[in-house]
C-alpha cells in the first residue's frame, strides 16, 4: 500500500518537485490498484495539475489530487452512480462543490465507485462490481461511498468526496479507518448531486485527518443559490482545529451501544470515550428514545423520495435506452434493465408507500417520527456539546456476508441514519481496531455547529495515534 | 326572466395560464422568449431535468400567482408549498411535474360574468402554480406517426391553473367567464394570449345531477364552447337512450367537432403526491399588501367609473373595458372629443371595423379617431365617410385630413357649392329663361353669381355643371 499525504504534506511535495509530479505519481498507484475504487480516471488530470504549475495557482487546494464519488457531476466526466442506466452519461456541467474545487486548484483524479445509486452499505451493489477494503480485501470497504473511501485508505489519493443520505460516508469511513464528515443540511450546496434522497443527503469529504476535513470544508461549505436548502451562513472550519476539550460534554446515547453492538467495537468506543475524559472531557449517557423507529421512517421516507428522483432515467435523454415498440415500452424495458436489484426493491417500495391509500400510513407516519427523532436531538444536544457513539455496529463484513439480506444490511445503518433524519452534522473518525479491522467513533454535533465536533475530533488525533495506522501495519 | 337551467347542466372550468410575460422560467433562468426560435435552444440542466440539477423558485412568478390570486377575489395562503406529481410521459424531463397541491398559492375566490339572466357569480376554487411540460412534436399525424420529437423550451415555463367551481349553467356562460378571465388576466399584464398555447382549457360538465365528464385538449374559447355543446348534447342523448353517464376523461377532436372518450375512473393514475423537497416553504401572506397596491383597476370597476364619470351607455362601458389597451384609447379619446361620442366611435365603430381585421386597438392612432370624431361633429363630413376614413387608414394608410381630400368627402365643399347653384338659379329665373331660350352667355350670369356667394370657393367649371343641372332638373 503506498503511503498516506495529507494537504499539507501534498503541497510540500509540490514545492519540491510539481504538481504534474504528484498527480503522475498517484495516477501510476491507481494504475496498479487491487481495491475497484476508482471508476473512471479522468484523462485530463495531467493536464489541469500542468496548468497548475504553469499558473502557480494560488488556491487552498492548487495541486492537491482528489477523488469524486460516481454521483456528482463533473463536466466532461462520466457520472452514473454505479449503475447501467447511466451508462455513457456524461453531465455537461460541474456540481457546486466541483466548481469550488476547480477554483481552490484542486486536481480531479477521478471518479470512485459507489452502491447503485447510493443505496447500499456495502458497494457491491455496484453495476462496476465490488470495491474491496484496503484493510482485507476479502471485505467490503462500507458504502455507500465505499469507493471514495478506499482510494483514501490505499493511498491512492489523499482527499475525496463521497455522499452521505443515511451514513454513506461515516460507515465507509469507519470500516476503511479514515475520517469522513456529514455536514448539517444545508451547510454544502447539492446542486449536482444525483439525488437518492433529497431531503437527508449531503457532499461530505473525506481525508486521512480532520485538518484536511476543515480545509475541503472551507472550500466545497457556504451559500449557493442553485439549491434552495442551502443556508446562507458563513463559517472558517479551520478556525476548529484546536487542541482542547477542557469542560466539553459528551453525551453518550444509551440506545446506540448494547444490543446489535459488536462487543469489541463497543469497547473501542468506551476507550475512546476515556481518552476524552482523561483529556479534560466529562461524559454522561443521554437517551434518544425514538431511535428505535428511526431506522423504518429513515426508509420510508428515503423510498419514498428515491422512487420519485428515480423516474426520469426513461431513457428518452441520457444513458441507457433499450429500444421498444412505443415509449412506454421502451422505458419499462430500459428501467428493467438498467437499474439492478436493491434499487428496483426500493422504487417499488417507495412508490407504495405514496400510493393512494398507503401513503398516510406510511409516509406520512415516518414524516412524524422523524419530527420526533429530531426533537430527540434537540433535546439531548441543549444539555451536552456533543454526542458520541460507535459510527457502525460491527467491523467491515465479508464480501457477500450480507449482499442478499437487505434487512441485516438495511440494520447496519442503525447508529448513522438518526442523523440524517434530524439534519445535525456528524464526524467519523479512527479510534482503535478490532481484529485488525478499523472501527470508527462517531461526533454528532448541533446544526451548523460543525466546529465543535470537529475541534473533538481534531483534540483526539493529536492525542492518539489510531490515524496514522495503515493498511498493513496493524496486525 | 330567470334561467331555468332546462338539462341541469353544471360546467366547472380548469383554465391553464401560461405567464409568459415573466422574463424567466418557473425554476430556472431560462428565457421564456422561445416562441420564434430552434427546439430546445431554451434549455438548461434544470428545465431539462437532468441528473443533479435543483429547482429555484422565480420570486417574480410568485408576485405574478398573488397578483392573478387576489384579482380573482381569492384567499392567498400564507406560505408557498410545492409538490411533486409523479407520472411517466415523454414530454415531462423528470417523470414528476412540480405543482402546488393541497396549499395552492390562491383559493376561494370568484369572477361575475353576464349569465343566461343577468349578472351571475362564478366561484373560484383555487389558482395554482405549476411547471409546464415540454412539447410533443409528431413525424406527420399522431396516429401514424413515424417518430416524435421533443420541444423542451417550453418545458419550465410558468403556469398558473385557475380552476372554478361548477357554476355555470351552458356553453355561453362558460365562453362568457372565459372571456372574463381573458379580461382580468389581460389588465394585470401578466400573459400575451396571444401567443401559440398561453391559455389551455380543460372543461368539467355533467347534466341532471349525473356524474362529470372531463373534456381536455380543448385549444381555443371557440372551442370550448364548441366542445361543451357536443358533450351536453352526447350526455343528455345517452341518457334519453337508457344509457349512464360515467366518470370520465374524453379528448375534444377540434377538427371533428366531437368528445372521444380517453379513460374512465378506475384507469385515472395515481399521482402519489408528496412534497418537493427540494423546495424549501416560502412565506408569501406579507407580500399580500405589497401586491394589493400594484393591482390595477379592474374590468368591473372600470366599467362601473366610465358608466359614471362619462354617461355612456352600459352596453358601451363593457365593450370598451374588456381589453385594458382599449379602455385606456377611450380614456384619451374621451379627453379630446365628447365622450359619448367617442364611446359610440370606439365601441360600436373602430371595435367592429379591427375586429373584422383582427386587429388590435394599437393598428389605429388616437389623435385619427379624434380628428373623425370632430370632422363629423362640426358636420364637414358625413358619418358614412367617417367609417370610409377608418377602413381606409386600416387597410391602406394615410391620415384623415389627407383621405378627405383624396376621397372627396368633404360635405362643406359640396354643400356649400350646392346651396349657392340652388340659391342663384332661384335668384335668377330670367337669366334660366334666356338660357334655355338658347342664350348660351346666360349662363355665365348664374355662374358667376354661385362663385361671389361661395366667395370663390368653389371651382367654376364644376359649378357651371351644376348649375347646368340644376336648370335641366
Ligand atoms: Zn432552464
Amino acid at each position: 500500500m503506498a503511503a498516506w499525504t495529507d494537504i499539507s504534506g501534498i503541497k510540500e511535495r509540490i514545492a519540491a518537485s510539481s504538481a504534474e509530479e504528484v498527480t503522475a505519481s498517484y495516477l501510476e498507484t491507481i494504475g496498479k490498484s487491487r481495491i475497484n475504487g476508482f471508476t473512471t480516471v479522468w484523462d485530463r488530470a495531467l493536464e489541469v495539475a500542468r496548468g497548475i504549475d504553469k499558473d502557480g495557482s494560488s488556491g487552498l487546494l492548487a495541486g492537491v489530487p482528489i477523488a469524486i464519488k460516481e454521483n456528482i457531476s463533473t463536466a466532461g466526466l462520466s457520472t452514473t452512480c454505479s449503475s447501467r442506466i447511466l451508462q455513457g452519461y456524461v453531465p455537461p456541467y460541474d456540481a457546486h462543490v466541483i466548481e469550488k474545487l476547480k477554483a481552490a486548484g484542486a486536481v480531479i483524479l477521478g471518479k470512485t465507485n459507489m452502491d447503485e445509486f447510493a443505496m447500499g452499505t456495502s458497494t457491491e451493489s455496484s453495476y462496476y462490481g465490488p470495491t474491496l477494503n484496503p484493510w482485507d480485501t476479502g471485505r467490503v470497504p462500507g458504502g455507500s461511498s465505499g469507493g471514495s473511501a478506499a482510494v483514501v485508505a490505499a493511498g491512492e489519493v489523499p482527499v475525496s468526496l463521497g455522499s452521505d443520505t443515511g451514513g454513506s460516508v461515516r460507515c465507509p469511513a469507519a470500516f476503511c479507518g479514515v475520517v469522513g464528515l456529514k455536514p448539517t443540511y444545508g451547510a454544502v450546496s447539492r446542486y449536482g448531486l444525483i439525488s437518492y434522497a433529497n431531503s437527508l443527503e449531503q457532499i461530505g469529504p473525506m481525508a486521512t485527518t480532520v485538518t484536511d476535513i476543515a480545509l475541503l470544508m472551507d472550500v466545497i461549505g457556504g451559500h449557493d443559490r442553485r439549491d434552495s436548502t442551502s443556508i446562507k451562513r458563513e463559517n472558517r472550519y479551520t478556525d476548529a482545529l484546536k487542541d482542547d476539550v477542557k469542560g466539553l460534554k459528551i453525551g453518550v446515547p444509551e440506545e446506540y451501544l448494547g444490543e446489535g453492538i459488536d462487543e469489541n467495537v463497543e469497547k473501542t468506543v468506551w476507550d475512546a470515550i476515556g481518552k476524552y475524559e482523561d483529556m479534560g472531557a466529562s461524559w454522561k449517557k443521554v437517551s434518544l428514545p425514538h431511535t428505535k423507529y428511526a431506522l423504518a421512517s429513515y426508509y420510508i421516507i428515503a423510498m419514498s423520495e428515491a422512487s420519485s428522483n428515480l423516474a426520469r432515467f426513461d431513457g428518452t435523454r441520457y444513458g441507457l435506452r433499450v429500444e421498444g415498440d412505443n415509449w412506454h415500452i421502451m422505458a419499462s424495458k430500459t428501467r428493467a434493465q438498467g437499474f439492478g436489484e436493491e434499487v428496483k426493491r426500493r422504487i417499488l417500495l417507495g412508490t407504495y408507500a405514496l400510493s393512494a391509500g398507503y401513503h398516510d400510513k406510511y409516509y406520512l407516519k415516518a414524516l412524524k417520527v422523524r419530527t420526533l427523532v429530531k426533537q430527540d436531538f434537540d433535546r439531548a444536544l441543549a444539555d451536552v456539546d456533543v454526542l458520541m457513539a460507535p459510527t457502525m455496529p460491527t467491523p467491515a463484513f465479508k464480501i457477500g456476508e450480507k449482499i442478499n439480506d437487505p434487512l441485516s444490511l438495511y440494520l447496519a445503518d442503525v447508529n448513522t441514519v438518526p442523523v440524517n433524519l434530524a439534519g445535525v452534522p456528524s464526524i467519523s473518525v479512527p479510534c482503535g481496531f478490532t481484529g485488525g479491522l478499523p472501527v470508527g467513533l462517531q461526533i454528532i454535533g448541533r446544526h451548523f455547529d460543525e466546529n465543535t465536533i470537529l475541534r473533538a475530533a481534531y483534540s483526539f488525533e493529536q492525542n492518539t495515534g489510531h490515524h496514522t495506522k495503515r493498511p498493513g501495519e496493524v496486525a | 326572466m330567470v334561467y331555468d337551467n332546462p338539462d341541469g347542466v353544471r360546467i366547472g372550468l380548469e383554465v391553464h395560464v401560461q405567464l409568459n410575460k415573466l422574463n424567466t422560467k418557473l425554476f430556472c433562468g431560462c428565457s421564456t422568449d422561445y416562441h420564434d426560435d430552434e427546439p430546445n435552444t431554451h434549455v438548461c440542466p434544470v428545465c431539462l431535468g437532468l441528473p443533479g440539477s435543483l429547482p429555484v423558485i422565480n420570486e417574480k412568478a410568485v408576485d405574478f400567482a398573488m397578483k392573478i390570486g387576489l384579482a380573482l377575489n381569492c384567499e392567498i395562503v400564507g406560505q408557498t408549498q410545492f409538490h411533486r406529481k409523479n407520472y411517466y410521459y415523454p414530454d415531462l424531463p423528470k417523470g414528476f411535474q412540480t405543482t402546488q397541491y393541497d396549499y395552492p398559492i390562491a383559493s376561494r375566490g370568484k369572477v361575475i360574468i353576464e349569465g343566461e339572466d343577468g349578472e351571475r357569480v362564478i366561484g373560484v376554487t383555487r389558482a395554482h402554480m405549476e411547471e409546464d411540460p415540454g412539447r410533443l412534436q409528431h413525424i406527420g399525424s399522431i396516429e401514424k406517426s413515424k417518430g416524435t420529437f421533443i420541444n423542451y423550451n417550453r418545458s419550465g415555463m410558468t403556469l398558473i391553473e385557475i380552476v372554478s367551481d361548477p357554476d355555470m349553467r351552458s356553453p355561453k356562460e362558460a365562453r362568457r367567464y372565459l372571456d372574463k378571465l381573458r379580461s382580468i388576466l389581460d389588465y394585470l399584464d401578466v400573459f400575451n394570449g396571444d401567443l401559440e398555447g398561453a391559455m389551455r382549457v380543460d372543461a368539467n360538465v355533467s347534466v341532471f345531477g349525473g356524474d362529470r365528464v372531463e373534456v381536455k385538449n380543448i385549444s381555443s374559447f371557440k372551442g370550448a364552447e364548441r366542445a361543451l355543446l357536443y358533450e351536453i348534447m352526447r350526455q343528455k342523448n345517452h341518457i334519453r337512450r337508457g344509457g349512464k353517464i360515467v366518470l370520465e376523461t374524453r379528448h375534444f377532436d377540434e377538427a371533428r367537432g366531437v368528445t372521444i372518450s380517453m379513460r374512465t375512473k378506475e384507469e385515472e393514475h395515481d399521482y402519489r403526491y408528496f412534497p418537493e423537497p427540494d423546495l424549501v416553504p416560502m412565506r408569501v401572506a406579507d407580500r399580500v399588501p405589497d401586491i394589493l397596491k400594484t393591482l390595477p383597476e379592474l374590468p368591473d370597476a372600470k366599467r362601473e367609473r366610465f358608466n359614471s364619470q362619462y354617461g355612456i351607455a352600459d352596453m358601451h362601458a363593457r365593450a370598451l373595458t374588456i381589453q385594458i389597451k382599449v379602455a385606456d384609447f377611450y380614456e384619451e379619446v374621451a379627453l379630446k372629443a365628447d365622450p359619448k361620442d367617442a364611446a359610440v366611435w370606439v365601441a360600436d365603430i373602430l371595435k367592429g371595423e379591427l375586429n373584422y381585421r383582427d386587429l388590435d386597438v394599437d393598428a389605429f392612432r388616437m389623435e385619427d379617431i379624434v380628428e373623425i370624431i370632430s370632422l363629423v361633429k362640426q358636420d364637414r363630413i358625413t358619418e358614412q365617410s367617417g367609417v370610409q376614413i377608418i377602413r381606409t387608414i386600416l387597410d391602406e394608410g394615410g391620415r384623415p385630413q389627407d383621405i378627405v381630400v383624396s376621397k372627396g368627402l368633404l360635405k362643406v365643399e359640396d354643400d356649400i357649392v350646392a346651396k349657392a347653384v340652388e340659391e342663384a338659379i332661384a335668384e335668377s329665373p330670367e337669366a334660366v329663361t334666356d338660357y334655355l331660350a338658347g342664350k348660351e352667355k346666360s349662363l355665365n350670369f348664374i355662374v358667376g353669381k354661385v362663385m361671389q356667394k361661395t366667395k370663390g370657393r368653389a371651382d367654376a367649371r364644376e359649378a357651371r355643371e351644376k348649375v347646368l343641372a340644376g336648370i335641366n332638373k
